[in-house]
């Protein structure tokens, strides 16, 4: 049995020279990083080879776990991901709605044609608008002051309390007429004769709208949230590293930032490592959790 | 559908929602629109500040400073190499390996689709990341914008669900008359498969084209720093100093250090919007394909 598929093995040769180089590519890429988290529990220097490096248990769990620093980079990242949640998750989904309501084809293909496209702008230019935008004289200045809301410039970016409202107004500006096709989609799977059925029962228009498109694509939006809150402790790295500065930084530093300025930019491997470690194990539980929770809702897994 | 809405009358909602949806495309449209503008303001009103709406007069004195600036063509041409050669072996490796992967027959498949999993789940980071690349050798080098990029789990499940929905009798016909595995991939199976090597190819040439990070992390040498990399610079940490020397020595003091931005932001952008309008179809095909996997 095993020879023969050994035998197998060497006269597939031709798929098998397909497969390998990806696996070793995985090896490679993932899986030597996924090892070299064990540097989390050393005191490792990247000058040095890995096993000269002692091992020194989990004093930078305890480290991080008692630096202000990182409670704060977590407070970023649960409040920008919360607000990202609670004000932001609908927008996409009431677009899509409202965009259905559109009857004329053409108009209705040509405006979510046109809501994609910031999607597709690089976060150093869509980034680089809104400084400019936030800045003193700046399009948002001039806004607030013509509707008499303020009476001088106020250098948004650079005062913190506005830090975690930037992030927010800017993703949805940048990102709802792409993260509407899914919902569009399941829109456009539903059945006509259910609507024809609800307006002979004398549904209004806001009825057919709740009772039929939201009901059918409830599983969608089910998905969608639970992967939302499994992603809570991710923040929208492309943006935050753009908009940051040394003047908003404490509300700025998100986890990924604090993992990327104590590694990178401190030069500190070891500690930002262990962060990391703790991060990708609440990650991963969060992940599962989802799943199972997409499971129980829907009768299929995320994967 | 179409029966059905002609017999409506149009009633105030529908008015305001048109209008809330011209409203969502201004809001769309506007950045890159006040990017335009601003980048073509002349010089003299330039100074006194942005434009909102149209330029006060035109001109291409940012832009003319922008071309004649060495280190940004030379950013535009770091970043035009690596979104070609990043997309066609991305393209390329990932397919291959789809192709191997999409046969039930090949032995130890289960085993290759579980190590290929893990990596989904499971990933080391920024640091191991990092300092992989370093004791790679990639570590300011041009390949770390195209090897780490190479393959993607995503992608790969793409191309192994749709090479399933290839017939047989293709690829069987094909054996029959004597085509190896590579014969049959190279000459039946990708050629039937334009549709989703687009869609991937321009997913992964919006990657690397709007890449700066990767630039960031690992690249020191002035001469292969993508452009977005320079832009970031110039945008987020404000490091003129370079591109307004530039502008001083050609054009005096005259041009103001914003309109060389705009106009380079411009140039970045200009491929993107370029080629928008016909391969946004596309674009939107790859969602639904990784909607309906994911």
């Amino acid at each position: 049995m095993f020879q023969g598929r050994i035998r197998i093995f060497f006269r597939q040769w031709q798929l098998q020279s397909m497969v390998i180089p990806g696996i070793v590519w995985m090896l490679i890429f993932c899986y030597i990083p996924m090892f070299w988290l064990i540097i989390a529990f050393m005191d490792y220097s990247i000058a040095k080879p890995l096993f000269e490096s002692p091992f020194i248990g989990l004093k930078y769990f305890e480290e991080f776990a008692t630096d202000d620093r990182f409670w704060r980079s977590i407070r970023n990242t649960l409040g920008m991901s919360s607000i990202k949640l609670v004000l932001g998750f609908a927008i996409p989904i009431v677009f899509a709605l409202l965009l259905n309501e559109i009857r004329s084809l053409r108009f209705k293909r040509t405006v979510q044609t046109i809501s994609y496209l910031p999607h597709f702008i690089a976060w150093t230019i869509f980034g680089g608008i809104m400084l400019n935008w936030l800045g003193e004289g700046g399009v948002i200045n001039q806004l607030m002051m013509g509707l008499g809301l303020q009476d001088r410039d106020i250098l948004f970016n650079s005062e913190p309390k506005y830090f975690w409202w930037i992030t927010f107004f800017s993703d949805v500006l940048k990102e709802t007429g792409w993260s509407a096709i899914i919902y569009i989609a399941a829109i456009a799977g539903i059945d006509p004769a259910l609507y024809e059925a609800a307006e002979l029962d004398g549904a209004n228009r806001w009825q057919r709208m709740w009772h039929i498109t939201v009901q059918s694509i409830r599983p969608t939006i089910a998905i969608l949230f639970i992967l939302a809150v499994a992603g809570i402790l991710g923040s929208n790295f492309d943006q935050i590293f753009m908009l940051k500065n040394n003047m908003n930084l404490q509300m700025a530093e998100s986890l990924d930032l604090y993992i990327y300025n104590m590694g990178l930019v401190s030069g500190r491997h070891s500690f930002s490592t262990a962060v990391l470690f703790a991060r990708s194990i609440v990650a991963l539980i969060l992940l599962f959790m989802a799943n199972y929770a997409s499971k129980k809702l829907s009768g299929d897994g995320i994967f | 559908m179409e029966k059905r809405s002609g017999l409506r009358r149009i009633g105030v909602f529908e008015v305001m929602n048109a209008l809330l949806m011209l409203a969502v495309c201004f809001m769309t449209l506007y950045p890159m629109w006040f990017v335009l503008v601003n980048s073509l303001n002349a010089p003299e009103y330039a100074t006194l500040g942005t434009a909102n709406w149209f330029p006060k007069a035109i001109s291409f004195e940012s832009y003319r400073v922008v071309f004649n600036n060495d280190n940004l063509m030379n950013g535009f041409y770091i970043t035009t190499l690596r979104t070609v050669i990043g997309t066609a072996v991305h393209v390329l490796f990932t397919a291959i390996i789809a192709y191997g992967l999409s046969k039930t027959n090949l032995i130890g498949r289960k085993v290759y689709m579980k190590i290929a999993l893990i990596t989904m789940l499971f990933s080391g980071g920024l640091i191991p990341t990092f300092i992989l690349m370093t004791k790679l050798g990639l570590y300011d080098n041009f390949l770390v914008f195209i090897i780490p990029a190479m393959y993607t789990f995503f992608d790969m499940v793409i191309f192994m669900s749709f090479f399933r929905t290839i017939p047989d009798s293709l690829e069987e016909s094909a054996k029959v008359d004597g085509a190896s595995d590579y014969g049959v991939l190279f000459k039946i199976v990708l050629p039937n498969s334009m549709a989703v090597i687009a869609t991937i190819a321009l997913f992964s040439a919006v990657y690397h084209w709007n890449d700066y990070y990767q630039g960031v992390l690992y690249i020191r040498s002035q001469d292969i720093v993508p452009l977005q990399t320079m832009l970031f610079k110039i945008i987020a940490e404000n490091s003129m100093t370079f591109m307004q020397q530039q502008a001083m020595a050609q054009f005096g003091a005259r041009l103001p250090a914003n309109s060389i931005k705009f106009a380079s932001m411009m140039v970045a952008t200009l491929p993107i919007l370029l080629f928008y309008p016909f391969i946004q179809r596309y674009l939107v095909k790859g969602v639904m394909i990784g909607a309906i996997k994911g």
